[in-house]
């Protein structure tokens, strides 16, 4: 199953011109439950080729959300950028395999 | 003391609800706030000091806010004038400002608030150790800063107050923190330093923190222990859901929020509905620090031409990969031969749109597109030498063959001519904090009499 299967939105956008943030909107506490416990950080790390240790996660029960922020691999608006406001990173973590 | 701010919207130029500013407007407001920018559109801005809302739609909305500010006889306050904020684009918003007094039969006094940081003063700190790296940070020096071609500094809640000091009704200010138009008023008034910034990290996108977002006004009560945040639209609806998932938007951490002179912290916060469209919230901390300022600054790092062709042959967009891999090598030697440039001189990428246009490398889903589009990107350190390059490589674009032995294919151009010189591409250089000795060290206030 996907990860967009399970939960109700996967946002992601620019935190300032050198962060993108990703926020799993889960939808019910089972959700949140199992998405906590089947989506660890390496796969984050993996998917967007970022170190491990670099990775912020933040699991928010109260909002059932969970959010991880990873620095951009290349600044905002740099030669190389692809997209400037970082709002399509979301789909490759909506689109994995819970 | 309660203060009352009034926020119209997320930023000016976006649009805002005439009902709900009305409703906002008779509630009576202690203050009216806008923001007027953000790095969200990259680099562009602030490289070239420009806006990146076109003038028109500034100025009506602008032309709305001035009459509601009159009628309630209260501050208007716009942070980040002009997308960056630097000195170029207040005097912009200023020259704005200027015309709607005249047109409106308005006189005023107004305060600029100038963020724009000289290299030199930078470059002192530098050297002085008051300048700290964030994460990530690029690597800085007197040159690299000497290049840049704005510098601007985030002007926190005290610059606004100075500003609010001199009794002016228009305050158009450079660079702040999305926050600190907001919290200024209330800080200064005595309310509850946790709230006063947690309250304008809230209100900061607008009706962004409701059910309705794109309604723009909202209303935030600040008091001595807490604040209490109600969207004007009818429709629109603080829960406390709304509010708090607001903290995600745009942080990478949604718990903390650094400002100048210390941090938020909103972990112990409490969301609680007083009804069901009004939140109130408390318990959020305000830890001091030290004085220190963001910086942010942008190079010119090149200059670009672009290029674009559609591959409709489901050969060749099915092969679009190893064309544009033959291609390239191809006009690597004839840029060599014909122009005297070695590849370390300029750059040239062809981006697969329909391949893996948005994600390059990070893209892991494969699939046969009808049809892909190339983009050919060149970065050179001219403009001429960029065009020429493009001049160069537009009929191999047009043209070149994957194979050797079939007849010359021909692709589609969109429109002529096939290239596209983009002028400067502008880059972010500074990911820093600045410490200051006092809160109007690296900031300016000029106040002026216009209008009728």
């Amino acid at each position: 199953m996907k990860l967009s299967d399970r939960v109700l939105k996967v946002r992601s956008k620019n935190a300032g011109p050198f962060w993108v943030t990703i926020d799993i909107f889960c939808g019910s506490p089972a959700a949140y439950a199992e998405v906590v416990s089947r989506l660890p950080t390496e796969t984050v790390a993996r998917l967007y080729a970022t170190e491990m240790q670099l990775v912020k996660r933040f699991d928010i029960a109260d909002l059932n959300v969970v959010k991880f922020s990873i620095p951009r691999p290349v600044i905002q608006g740099a030669a190389a950028d692809r997209d400037m406001h970082g709002a399509q990173w979301a789909h490759l973590l909506a689109e994995t395999e819970l | 003391m309660k203060t009352r701010v009034l926020v119209p919207s997320g930023v000016l130029g976006l649009g805002f609800n005439r009902d709900a500013l009305a409703r906002g407007l008779s509630l009576n407001p202690d203050i009216i706030a806008i923001d007027g920018g953000s790095t969200d559109s990259g680099p562009f801005s602030l490289g070239a000091g420009q806006s990146k809302y076109s003038r028109a739609a500034s100025k009506a909305e602008w032309r709305d806010l001035m009459v509601a500010r009159a009628q309630a006889g209260v501050p208007l306050v716009i942070g980040t004038a002009g997308t960056c904020g630097a000195d170029a684009t207040v005097d912009w918003m200023y020259d704005i400002t200027c015309e709607l007094a005249a047109e409106l039969g308005q006189k005023l006094r107004v305060a600029r608030l100038y963020s724009s940081q000289p290299a030199a003063r930078v470059i002192a700190a530098l050297e002085a150790g008051k300048i700290t790296p964030l994460t990530p940070a690029p690597d800085i020096g007197a040159q690299a800063l000497r290049d840049m071609t704005n510098i601007v500094a985030l002007a926190g809640a005290e610059q606004i107050q100075a500003a609010l000091d001199t009794g002016a009704q228009i305050i158009i200010a450079g660079r702040t923190t999305d926050t600190a138009t907001i919290a200024a008023l209330p800080l200064r008034r005595g309310a509850h330093p946790g709230a006063a910034w947690h309250g304008a990290k809230i209100a900061e996108c607008g009706a962004l923190c409701s059910t309705n977002p794109t309604s723009g006004v909202i209303v935030v009560d600040f008091d001595d222990t807490g604040f209490t945040v109600e969207a004007m639209h009818e429709t629109a609806l603080c829960t406390p859901h709304s509010v708090s998932a607001h903290m995600l938007y745009e942080n990478t951490d949604p718990f903390v929020l650094y400002e100048p002179g210390g941090y938020l912290d909103v972990r112990q916060a409490r969301y609680t509905a007083l009804d069901d469209r009004r939140v109130r919230v408390e318990g959020s901390e305000w830890v001091p620090g030290r004085y220190t300022v963001k910086l942010e600054g942008a190079r010119i790092a090149g200059y670009q031409t672009t290029i674009m062709a559609v591959l409709r042959d489901a050969h060749y967009a099915a092969h679009a990969q190893a064309w544009v891999d033959k291609l390239t090598a191809f006009l690597t030697v004839e840029i060599q031969r014909r122009m005297d440039l070695a590849p370390t001189d300029y750059q040239m990428e062809f981006r697969l749109i329909g391949v893996n246009g948005a994600l390059g490398p990070l893209e892991n889903r494969t699939g046969t597109p009808v049809e892909v589009g190339v983009l050919g990107i060149v970065t050179a350190q001219t403009q001429a030498i960029a065009a020429e390059i493009g001049k160069l490589i537009n009929p191999f674009v047009l043209h070149y063959p994957l194979t050797e032995d079939e007849e010359l294919p021909t692709f589609a151009f969109p429109y002529s001519p096939a290239t596209t010189d983009r002028g400067a591409l502008y880059e972010f250089a500074l990911n820093h904090v600045m410490e200051l000795a006092s809160p109007m060290e690296a900031f300016r206030i000029e106040v002026t009499e216009v209008g009728a």
